[in-house]
């Protein structure tokens, strides 16, 4: 069921639901269009403190001392902590949702110990009576610094005559520790097939090297986070993130307390795209509020965001590909290197598994390193490792495409991944859309349409994202009124209150509105991980789905009493209980009756699912680039993706859009630019350049269903690949628009007119 | 943010009193979206910071046949809602509708932009290239500089401690005559001048013949540059592309760029002979053929 | 330290006596003081829009202005959007357009809307898009935003065109 449109709008697409697929008010929009909404920086509890972080000036050095005592004596100062005061959880893995770190790390990242590893590294924290006399205060801390020599460039960090980050760091070479300190943290390698026998097949193969920048999330809502330590031990935590119950475990690890001693109240979420999972803040603001009895507030500026938080590494990666006669993909060969900034652990790994996922390549080998530099510590963002994977091998396809005269559509037709297809890396795909996805990019109108003009370009690219699954829970309690308070413990970064809501709403046959969904503390819920991985809609779904679920068995129960009926004679069905002989209560009626008589109904849904399902987006582009500045003009932009299901279109839709811009602002301006001694001299929005709203045209979203075997109401998560494929759908538009390959992100004026410059040189050596 | 006093004076002799008086440094405050970014940042640390916005006289803005008068504290909004300013001093209209957004354009002073003398300040290359004399106030009285003149540095330029800018003047639009500013920025708003260049062409009766220009260029230089010998060589030609590209290669010859997050030197100097060649087009087309 | 000031100002319509000192921005002073939170910071700097708020009926980032500064003023915030009980067409039409996702940016967008379509009851969508770009938004990538900002306009000129034909 491929429906390829753009008229949901005000229509219900699917016949057979009567909930999924409308666009109703999300539930807390009043709240977020008013300035009710609390978000994190909103609260003050009484007799808060406000906290400053003292932060390193330079990219690499050794801490030989912290002299604290001037900024200690200043009046209205109450505290300072160093790293000192964090519990060393030691050497030690765990799994934050979306991806694993090592608590020493972690601890590590949150206040420098012997070493900084970045400019904008945490050193110390003030807890001071006003944000000015805190940062006045920090200011005062004396830290004696030994400066070391640094690296911030993923290929010179891999030279062996590199500064070295890490003493104690050996290189992971292909599953055995290496001998010898190294800035290479791992190597290692996926292979299927037999490689040089796919390639001597091929009649064309093409071989690029790329490079790509640093790149920030760039949320609008800085990170902050407020603590109060109680004397009983017990801490509560007041934040935006991503994650309540991975805050909860980070903390209890780094201040050294059980999990259970710590709360953590997720407040309202400006945004994180895989940013807000890692915790900065929110241990100091606990160890500062034992020292001080005190809640303390601590929140980031924006160059703290910037210079000091995790974004996606800047990469160098070589593609090579081969091509039969026929158009069909023989081998595949991949380098990729992502810079892992300050501690190892960027996400390479994905990136490899993506590289060549769009496709059913016979024959690939692909070789993954992760390089420690002097940036700050990578962290997820938004299909980690895709977008970056995706730039390489969409370029290098377009290429290809060129050279066997074949339309780039009708070439990733013909070498699509499908069912039963098997990754490089191992994984055989279930259903899924790659060829829909493709298909309805070929047959929009979008495609349809010739462009023309001077240098102007029409240029596409796919991609591929994972998703997953992990834990969810959900508990839901039927109202008297016939409403259902639901609650939940996902975060929520962009409307799944209501994609939520929804899937319960549908299961049960009531309105969307009859629903209450609330987001609630780590104490209220049961476990559920991050909001990331485009996992909420489809896992959390499905726990709402179980609690729905539950709540229809508890009322046949019900009904069966009410009734004297044996419960298999009754159904749920058309939102009420039906019986022989025509007996029927709504879902309303049997809400009222219960209350009258007997024990409430509470549902429950608890899940770990697989099965999530991969996504798979098109992207076609038309950009028209000014020959003489060498900058780059979206002209139109449409976006296919399968989505599964869409529950709630508008946000689906607005989930490809926002994902579809941030690809182009990685495109065409985006970038952490250093100077030599390692410090970033763009960490503000003004010099970050992120798109504005006169930066793009209209992105139109074609929403293709190929429903999830793996998910009750076929969802797929949304969220993450529509990053993926605009740089290289760019890149590829600009080479038809000017005739220059762009290897290198972003493609900003100043490098594509000195391509566009070399061209013409080449061309006409006279000119 | 560090500690400082605040004054709202009503006169200009009592603001130009409070500058001197402050034992430390004083600072003009008019629409703070420079100042107010700097005493966060911790770049300037006055003691007293003093609100002009309140001065009558540096509020004018008055259009009328001897030119325009312009008051340091007179926000951008005010001047590009102004339809006879935006129709004699078109250029200084394109540069007040782009600096910021429409929130910073409610704030943001010409002359504020002026006094924090940015080498890549948005208003400086239109106000060299629509002639502006800058009236400055001070303990010894007042003084008038040409604004090519005014910057001397990067954030440093020719007013002394205890000095105030009051108004900018500009003589009349003369007849035939067309400005035009622009910049490049890789996006499309809300971003730092890469290039800039203003411009004043002035044609002849017939309109096919330059009688006068004057060429200003932003961010390629220490300070805004007025680009005096591409302006010269123009006088008594006709404005065919080849011209315009000649006096382009002139400006160029002037830019000494540096590279930095928001350019290279190459791109610079590029970019400064093809901004040259469109701006000096659209004054030609406006001297043509006014608003 | 420098003495604190009294402010005498109106914000949503109501006279406030703030007493705060020289350095505070109004922006510290509203979320702060005032616990008026529904007017965001982003940067501090000017740069993104989150902290827009109409001073003398104009757009502002409260960021860049010290609180000093409002003395005499007029000041309008998000809190202050809403009559009555009742939503602005602005709020109603980023409600239906699904115009937020995680709505940081959200305030500000309708403070910048409120203050466009004073000046500009119809715009087309470069106009919206041109006086909007000192607005970020990292979730939406601008379209339901700018679908809800033109359709905000079509419901107040409705609104207007009812209201002319009640009196």
């Amino acid at each position: 069921m491929a429906t390829a449109n753009n008229d949901l709008r005000h229509t219900n697409g699917h016949a057979k639901y009567k909930v999924i697929g409308t666009r109703p008010v999300r539930h807390d929009g009043v709240d977020k269009v008013t300035g009710r909404a609390r978000y994190g920086a909103d609260i003050h509890p009484s007799g808060m403190l406000y906290g400053v972080v003292l932060r390193s000036p330079h990219a690499h050095a050794r801490i030989r001392s912290i002299d604290t005592s001037k900024a200690a004596s200043t009046p209205g100062v109450r505290a300072i902590v160093t790293n000192k005061d964090l519990l060393d959880p030691g050497n030690r893995m765990v799994e934050l949702g979306e991806g694993a770190v090592n608590l020493r790390h972690l601890n590590h990242n949150v206040l420098a110990a012997d070493k900084v590893y970045y400019r904008g590294h945490a050193v110390a924290c003030v807890a001071a009576d006003s944000i000015h006399i805190a940062e006045q205060a920090a200011a005062l801390i004396c830290v004696d610094y030994e400066v070391l020599p640094c690296v911030t460039d993923v290929q010179a960090a891999m030279d062996p005559k590199a500064p070295l980050l890490h003493a104690d760091l050996f290189t992971e070479e292909l599953g055995k520790i290496g001998t010898k300190p190294s800035n290479i943290a791992k190597h290692f390698r996926f292979e299927k097939g037999d490689v040089a026998a796919g390639f001597s097949k091929a009649k064309f193969v093409v071989e690029r090297e790329f490079k790509t920048s640093t790149v920030h999330q760039g949320y609008i809502e800085p990170h902050n986070a407020t603590a109060l330590w109680n004397p009983d031990g017990h801490i509560t935590v007041w934040c935006s993130t991503q994650g309540s119950f991975t805050v909860r475990q980070q903390v209890a690890e780094l201040v050294g307390v059980p999990i259970s001693h710590v709360k953590v109240v997720p407040m309202e979420i400006g945004g994180g795209f895989g940013g807000k999972i890692r915790v900065y803040l929110e241990p100091i603001a606990a160890v500062l509020s034992r020292k001080t009895g005190a809640p303390v507030k601590v929140v980031m500026s924006r160059a703290d965001v910037f210079e000091a938080t995790g974004p996606t590494p800047g990469s160098y990666m070589k593609v090579k590909l081969g091509v039969d006669a026929a158009g069909l993909i023989t081998a595949g060969e991949a380098q990729i290197a992502f810079e892992a900034g300050g501690f190892p652990g960027s996400p390479v790994g994905a990136a490899a598994m993506c590289v060549f996922a769009c496709y059913e390549v016979p024959n690939g080998k692909i070789d993954g390193y992760d390089v420690v530099v002097n940036r700050p510590q990578m962290s997820a963002y938004r299909a980690p490792g895709a977008t970056q994977a995706a730039f390489a091998m969409e370029t290098v396809i377009d290429e290809v495409c060129e050279q066997l005269q074949i339309d780039p559509l009708e070439f990733r037709l013909k070498n699509a991944a499908k069912e039963g297809t098997r990754r490089v890396d191992g994984p055989v795909f279930p259903r899924i859309g790659m060829y829909e996805a493709t298909l309805a990019a070929r047959d929009s109108a979008h495609y349809k349409t010739p462009l023309t003009g001077k240098h102007r370009g029409r240029g596409v690219a796919s991609g591929f994202w994972f998703n997953i699954g992990l834990k969810s829970c959900c508990t839901a309690t039927v109202n008297a009124d016939g409403s259902v308070s639901l609650v939940e413990g996902s975060t929520d970064i962009g409307g799944s209150r209501t994609s939520i809501a929804m899937q319960l709403a549908e299961t049960l046959g009531i309105r969307a509105e009859d629903v209450v969904p609330a987001v609630v503390d780590t104490d209220s819920v049961g476990y559920t991980d991050v909001t990331g991985g485009s996992r909420v809609t489809f896992a959390t779904g499905w726990a709402a789905y179980e609690a729905a679920r539950d709540i229809q068995r508890q009322l046949i129960n019900r009904a069966a009493q009410i009734w004297e009926r044996k419960t298999e004679e009754l159904t749920y069905q058309d939102g009420g209980v039906s019986g022989p002989n025509g007996l029927r209560m709504t879902f309303q009626e049997l809400a009222a009756e219960v209350q009258k008589h007997g024990e409430p109904v509470v549902g429950r849904g608890a899940v770990d699912p697989e099965g999530c399902g991969g996504a798979f987006a098109t992207h076609v582009v038309d950009v028209e680039v000014d020959a003489e500045t060498g900058k780059v003009e979206i002209l139109r932009y449409t976006a296919t993706q399968d989505v599964g299901t869409a529950i709630h279109p508008s946000y689906v839709e607005g989930q490809i859009q926002g994902g579809a811009v941030q690809g182009i602002g990685w495109a065409l301006n985006e970038e952490y630019f250093y100077d030599a001694q390692g410090v970033m001299r763009n960490s503000t929005f003004l010099d970050y350049r992120m798109p504005t709203a006169l930066d793009l045209p209209m992105i139109d979203p074609v929403i293709v269903e190929v429903p999830n075997p793996g998910h009750p109401y076929g969802v797929r998560g949304v969220g993450e690949v529509p990053i993926v494929p605009p740089p290289a759908a760019i890149a590829n538009a600009i080479y038809r628009a000017v005739g220059v390959r762009m290897q290198e992100l972003p493609m900003s004026p100043p490098r594509v007119l000195k391509q566009i410059l070399a061209a013409i040189h080449t061309s006409s050596p006279r000119h | 943010m560090r500690d400082f006093d605040y004054s709202a004076p009503t006169s200009v002799a009592e603001a130009v009193r409070l500058l001197n008086q402050s034992p430390g440094a004083g600072r003009p405050l008019a629409g703070g979206t420079d100042l107010i970014d700097q005493l966060r940042l911790g770049r300037h640390q006055p003691e007293l910071v003093v609100d002009i916005k309140r001065i009558p006289e540096l509020n004018v803005l008055e259009l009328s046949s001897r030119g325009l008068r312009l008051g340091a504290a007179v926000p951008c909004s005010r001047i590009y809602s102004d339809a006879g300013i935006a129709q004699e001093y078109a250029a200084l209209v394109d540069s007040a509708r782009i600096i910021g957004g429409v929130q910073i354009q409610n704030r943001a002073s010409v002359g504020g932009n002026l006094c924090n003398s940015g080498p890549a300040a948005d208003s400086t290359p239109s106000l060299i290239a629509l002639g502006a004399r800058a009236v400055i106030a001070g303990p010894q009285g007042t003084r008038e500089v040409p604004v090519e003149e005014f910057c001397t540095g990067p954030g440093k330029n020719v007013l002394h401690r205890g000095e105030v800018l009051v108004e900018l003047r500009f003589p009349p639009r003369p007849a035939n005559s067309g400005s035009h500013y622009r910049r490049f920025i890789p996006r499309n708003e809300m971003d730092i001048a890469v290039v800039s260049v203003g411009a004043l062409v002035e044609l002849d009766a017939s309109g096919e013949r330059i009688k006068s220009a004057r060429i200003a260029l932003g961010a390629v230089g220490p300070t805004p540059l007025f680009a005096r010998e591409a302006s010269s060589g123009l006088a008594g030609r006709s404005p065919t592309v080849e011209t315009l590209t000649e006096a382009a290669q002139a400006a160029q010859a002037i830019a000494t760029p540096i590279d930095d997050m928001r350019g290279t030197k190459e791109f610079r100097r590029h970019v400064t002979g093809v901004l040259v060649r469109r701006v000096l087009e659209e004054c030609v087309q406006r001297a043509r053929h006014p608003a | 330290m420098a003495k604190k000031r009294v402010v005498s100002t109106t914000i949503n319509g109501k006279s406030i006596e703030l007493l705060c000192e020289p350095r505070q921005t109004l922006l510290e002073v509203l979320r702060d003081n005032l616990d008026l939170t529904g007017t965001k910071e982003g940067c501090s700097n000017g740069n993104c829009g989150a902290c827009t708020v109409l001073m003398n009926g104009r757009p502002v980032v409260s960021c860049l202005v010290l609180a000093m500064e409002a003395e005499g003023a007029s000041l309008e915030t998000i809190e202050g959007v809403a009559q009555g009980g009742d939503l602005d067409p602005i709020q109603q039409a980023f409600l239906e357009n699904a115009a937020l996702q995680c709505g940081i940016c959200t305030p500000g967008f309708i403070m910048s809307t409120k203050a466009l379509l004073t000046e500009n009851p119809n715009p087309t969508e470069q106009e919206a898009r041109f006086y909007l770009a000192g607005n970020l938004c990292r979730c939406t990538g601008y379209d339901k935003i700018i679908r809800a900002v033109l359709d905000s306009a079509q419901r107040r000129q409705a609104a207007l065109a009812a209201e002319r034909q009640h009196s």
